[in-house]
């Protein structure tokens, strides 16, 4: 029953094949075998989801119950849990206790989803290979010697392991389609502001936005349509109606323009992901879709835009962590004096990547460099917008790689931060703008996931999603499970 | 351009964060290096072009200025380090 996509159990659940309680022991137990491998979770609320999952099945039994009651999820540990340890994958809030929950954990909780536990992720989402955790790497269930993709790695080896149906991420660069694409499953960004951000641990809140991952598009428009919406907790929220996702999944694409940026499939592009993405397009092609060859003119300075603006806004949302109120405190700190304690505490509290991003930040905001850094990022952050906007006024999708290359061994970047960010090449413009965009399975590049990446305008979840799924109805990349995890 | 130790002071005094002085010199050509990567920036030209200050072009949203939040001062206290009478523990700040 693990290898199931997320709609395939609501309709078990439904028809009564097995209760949620039988499938959430099942996952459970995968988890207990599997896990300590892979180290996917950084705590596993057996519980609290065995609790849920009896409360889903009276919902069932009692014919009230929505499509994703009984479900068992995952959710990224950056998302506030109430009750239960929230620790962004760092040291800092390795104690922390969330005294209240996510909008989006309580949207999937109300929708009666059973949480099994929390993911591992980069500390404060700032990695592309989850190998910057304080809880350690997670490794890729294709290779265990390569990475999942990060930030989001957790939730992406947790789904491609199929050790629970689907699970939420974040994505500020490519946080969730990285990772999707590096281990072979399906990931959503959707338009920011389109989730909520409340309880979500901010990181760069003019990018953050959360979304899913999952086996397929249809999953994704099941847990979207449950997350996403207007929330007066978070103050950048859209108050736009949420479409019903996954009704729309079969409507007709009336003449569907496909834009393909040429300067995707530069050299830096490894050779055996550009023909599995050109196949993909091909089949797009057959599906009935127009392609046509664009180009994104300043897409190559957007990882240097990212790296302005991304650390800027950290250094900001993380100057709250100082050892007082809540997390990490030095055992030492109370002997210095107060600026010595809040050196000590942060410093002791946060590791080195996310200790070299509050520095970058601090530095781009600093007198003297602001104008020459910050606001030209700025600028080039609405040219690469631009960009986007005049493609979208002749193509409805823009599509091409999610990821240069496939999975990279564990250790080979760390060395090297700025190598480790130019695997968001592709990525980090969707960000940027704003813009709703997928990662979906594709193919093989010596013997690792391929990822297909499809970026529309602000506010296309539906068309999205609606030509993701028309992908995998011809296809089966989404289908495949590595080997020992089927 | 880059950063040398003294810049790295500088910095780590400005952001609150202490670094090992053994750990300085990494942190330098780390630094350096990401410097290095977003000084392409300067090839840009972005005459007349506005800073954005919205992805979707929009403006921040304002609320009543009413109080919602409830009072749950010793629910939020369960997490802090040290604290006596209701009150968050520091270093003395005042002689």
């Amino acid at each position: 029953m693990h290898d199931n996509t997320l709609a395939l159990t609501a309709r078990a659940l439904r028809a009564g094949d097995y209760s949620s309680l039988e499938l959430t022991k099942h996952c459970l137990e995968r988890i207990g075998r599997f896990d300590g491998t892979l180290n996917a979770f950084v705590s596993v609320t057996a519980e609290h989801a065995l609790e849920q999952a009896a409360e889903a099945d009276r919902r069932i039994a009692a014919g009230n119950a929505t499509p994703l009651t009984g479900i068992p999820i995952a959710h990224k540990d950056i998302f506030c849990t109430a009750g239960i340890r929230t620790s962004c994958g760092s040291r800092m809030l390795d104690n922390f206790i969330a005294p209240y929950d996510a909008t989006v954990v309580e949207r999937l909780g109300a929708a009666g989803a059973v949480m099994l536990g929390k993911t591992n992720m980069d500390e404060f989402a700032m990695g592309s290979s989850n190998e910057t955790s304080y809880y350690g790497a997670v490794l890729n269930p294709w290779d265990h010697d390569a990475v999942p993709g990060g930030s989001s790695g957790g939730s992406a080896a947790a789904v491609a392991a199929r050790l629970v149906p689907g699970a939420t991420g974040t994505d500020t660069g490519g946080s969730i389609r990285q990772p999707a694409a590096l281990s072979g499953i399906t990931g959503l960004k959707p338009t920011y502001g389109r989730v909520s951000r409340y309880g979500m641990i901010a990181f760069a809140s003019s990018l953050d936005q959360a979304g899913t991952l999952t086996q397929t598009a249809e999953d994704a428009a099941l847990l979207l349509e449950a997350m996403a919406g207007f929330d007066s907790r978070d103050s950048t929220s859209l108050d736009e109606p949420v479409p019903a996702y996954s009704k729309a999944l079969d409507e007709p694409w009336a003449d569907l323009t496909i834009g393909v940026p040429e300067n995707f499939f530069d050299e830096g592009l490894d050779a055996g992901n550009a023909a599995a993405v050109n196949e993909a397009l091909g089949e797009l092609e057959k599906l009935g879709a127009r392609r046509k060859s664009i180009r994104l003119d300043n897409v190559h300075l957007s990882v240097p835009a990212y790296y302005v603006v991304a650390p800027a806004e950290a250094s900001s949302n993380l100057s709250r962590f100082d050892g007082v109120r809540y997390g990490y405190r030095s055992p030492e700190a109370m002997g210095d004096d107060l600026n010595g304690f809040y050196r000590r505490n942060r410093g002791e509290g946060f590791g080195a990547e996310v200790r070299r991003r509050i520095l970058i930040g601090a530095w781009v905001l600093s007198t003297g460099y602001y104008d020459a850094y910050y606001l030209k990022a700025q600028k080039v952050r609405q040219l690469i917008s631009n960009d986007f906007a005049k493609a979208f006024e002749a193509v409805d999708i823009v599509a091409g790689p999610t990821t240069p290359t496939p999975a990279f061994g564990l250790g080979q970047k760390t060395g090297d931060p700025v190598q480790m960010y130019l695997n968001d090449i592709y990525t980090i413009g969707a960000n940027l703008a704003g813009l709703p965009a997928m990662s979906v399975p594709c193919g093989f590049s010596g013997g690792l996931p391929v990822g297909l990446q499809l970026i529309g305008p602000h506010l296309s979840e539906a068309r999205l999603l609606r030509t993701a799924h028309r992908f995998q109805q011809a296809s089966d990349w989404h289908a495949r499970v590595p080997a020992g995890y089927g | 351009m880059s950063l040398n130790t003294k810049d790295i002071d500088k910095l780590c005094e400005l952001a609150r964060l202490a670094i090992l002085p053994d750990e300085i010199a990494d942190v330098s050509a780390k630094l350096s290096d990401i410097v290095a990567l977003v000084d392409q920036l300067q090839s840009a030209d972005t005459d007349g072009v506005p800073p954005m200050a919205h992805p979707l072009d929009r403006s921040q949203r304002l609320r009543a200025d009413v109080v919602t939040e409830a009072d749950e001062r010793e629910l939020f206290q369960e997490n802090a380090p040290l604290v006596e009478r209701g009150l968050y523990l520091v270093p003395k700040v005042i002689d």
